[in-house]
């Protein structure tokens, strides 16, 4: 569960990035976090995981409390989450299955779990015969997919996804988003961060929009219901 | 360090190397560089006090027997004097033996028409090695001390000038290896801070997975270790080289037959330890400095 009580986040140059942000996001569920570049979208991301702390609010992921979580806490906490970006941030030099492989060793996975784990995980992304290719050698989403099978490996609480399609064409985007619906239906918690209006409205969720560092609206079924962004 | 990572995190060092190679190559030659600038100081700082060493142990000063006393009461004194503290060795030289000494020293000089002169009006002597010449004046006072004992003649200004030169060139040769280490370990950690720079995303994004700080650092240590490890096997070839080119250099120019060398036999395993050691030191050291600015995830 994630739940921002009134956050506020001012960076140094003096940007105040959020003006008192509250939302809860329960288990299971499927958000879209949607507004126009400089909202504040990625900051409320960085602020779920950890890259930046919150000027004033409270801020509770998956049980931990980030506002006086200590720095030695922040990988375990991080563990509870699978993040995607936009740019897949795939390690070049490793192939999918190692790209894979490291982050279960970042959690101390035996070696046996790792074989059992890493090519269920490649069947669910469907690129269980591409285990041995560089991601050079993938399309862009190929690449995506293998960027959610290594958010997916360590089976987090929540997905946090972070404009996972603006590298994609638009098929490619919503095999993608088709994908993201069925891991949130298998049950884990999935939070996507997009500005595609025309993606989001092809899917019947939960959808907060964000402008100039506040909430706008929040409601199921699609970006432009409320008619306010 | 979990159970089933370092395994891994010494695959990934070994690994890095070779996906890495340039920036490898760079990091071991900087580190052969530093060693053997090290190495090379360290040696001529033992090689010269090894000189010194020599040169003190041949300082000796001469202890004069009273004139009253026969040549066998004279020779009894030995017992005494060997006894003194700082005493290595007391050599008892007859008057006659003085005299022959002497005409050995000054042939062919001034003072021949000397030569003539009986035994007589030289004293029996003592010729006295000390242990340490850091206590000479000392050990002179209590000789002066042993009743028979008429007085000493000892270049204390000579041996005081040896001490101040041995005590001085330790105190720079260790200031300056530390210098250098401290020089050496900063390279290192910039040639590895280098390298490390183009794999920043890729720490990124495994402190992004919950990777904790030293889950990322390990890989990095070893390899540092590795390659300071490969530096100081080819810093110690390289070392050993240039040693023996110097010392066969030395040996045929014969003005500089004082120098006391010392062989790189007796040197190598010391050597090999140290430049081992300051390889490992140096590498780990290094990419601890090098991926701390990368950890700020």
């Amino acid at each position: 569960m994630i739940r921002l009580i009134d956050v506020q986040k001012t960076y140094d140059n003096g940007t105040r990035a959020l003006k008192g942000v509250s939302m809860k996001i329960e288990d299971g569920e499927f958000v879209f976090l949607v507004g126009p570049s400089g909202s504040g979208k990625s900051t409320i991301l960085k602020l779920i995981t950890g890259e930046v702390t919150c000027s004033g609010g409270r801020l509770m992921v998956n049980g931990y409390n980030l506002n006086n979580i200590r720095p030695r806490q922040i990988p375990y906490m991080r563990r509870t989450l699978g993040v995607i970006f936009q740019d897949f941030r795939l390690i070049e030099k490793k192939t999918v299955e190692e790209n894979l492989t490291f982050v279960m060793r970042v959690v101390g996975a035996s070696p046996r779990e790792i074989r059992k784990r890493v090519p269920y995980v490649l069947q669910l992304v469907g690129l269980d015969h591409k285990g041995d290719r560089l991601p050079t050698e993938l399309s862009g989403g190929e690449q995506q997919r293998v960027a959610i099978a290594r958010a997916l490996v360590n089976n987090p609480q929540v997905i946090v996804a972070d404009e996972p399609t603006g590298n994609l064409d638009p098929q490619r985007s919503l095999e993608i988003m088709m994908l993201l619906e069925k891991i949130n239906e298998l049950g884990t918690t999935v939070m996507v961060v997009t500005h595609e209006k025309e993606l989001v409205n092809r899917f019947s969720k939960r959808v907060v929009a964000i402008e100039s560092g506040r909430i706008i609206s929040d409601g199921m079924g699609g970006y432009y219901n409320n008619g306010s962004v | 360090m979990g159970q089933y990572n370092m395994g891994y995190h010494i695959k990934e060092g070994f690994h890095s190397i070779f996906t890495h190679g340039l920036m490898s190559f760079a990091a071991v030659c900087m580190i052969v560089a530093c060693l053997i600038i090290m190495g090379s100081f360290s040696l001529v700082a033992i090689n010269l006090d090894n000189t010194l060493g020599d040169l003190e142990a041949e300082n000796e000063f001469t202890a004069y027997v009273d004139e009253s006393l026969t040549e066998e009461q004279a020779r009894a004194l030995q017992t005494k004097l060997e006894a003194v503290a700082n005493v290595d060795s007391a050599t008892f030289v007859t008057a006659a033996q003085a005299l022959e000494n002497y005409k050995q020293r000054y042939v062919d000089s001034e003072y021949e028409e000397l030569f003539d002169l009986p035994a007589e009006v030289l004293r029996h002597r003592y010729q006295i090695h000390v242990v340490d010449i850091e206590d000479l004046a000392e050990t002179v006072a209590a000789v002066e001390g042993v009743s028979g004992i008429d007085g000493t003649q000892a270049a204390l200004d000579i041996a005081q000038g040896f001490v101040t030169v041995r005590n001085v060139a330790g105190a720079v040769a260790w200031i300056l290896i530390l210098m250098l280490l401290v020089i050496s370990l900063f390279i290192i950690a910039n040639t590895i801070k280098l390298a490390t720079f183009h794999r920043r995303e890729e720490i990124a994004i495994m402190k992004m997975c919950g990777a904790t700080n030293w889950f990322v650092r390990w890989p990095f240590i070893f390899e540092g270790m590795i390659l300071g490890f490969i530096g100081a096997l080819l810093a110690f070839l390289i070392q050993w080289g240039i040693y023996s080119i110097i010392v066969a250099a030395i040996a045929e120019y014969g003005g500089l037959q004082l120098i006391a060398i010392v062989p790189f036999k007796t040197l190598a395993l010391r050597v090999l330890g140290a430049f081992a050691a300051a390889g490992l030191a140096i590498g780990a050291g290094g990419s601890f400095l090098a991926i701390r600015k990368f950890l700020q995830v």
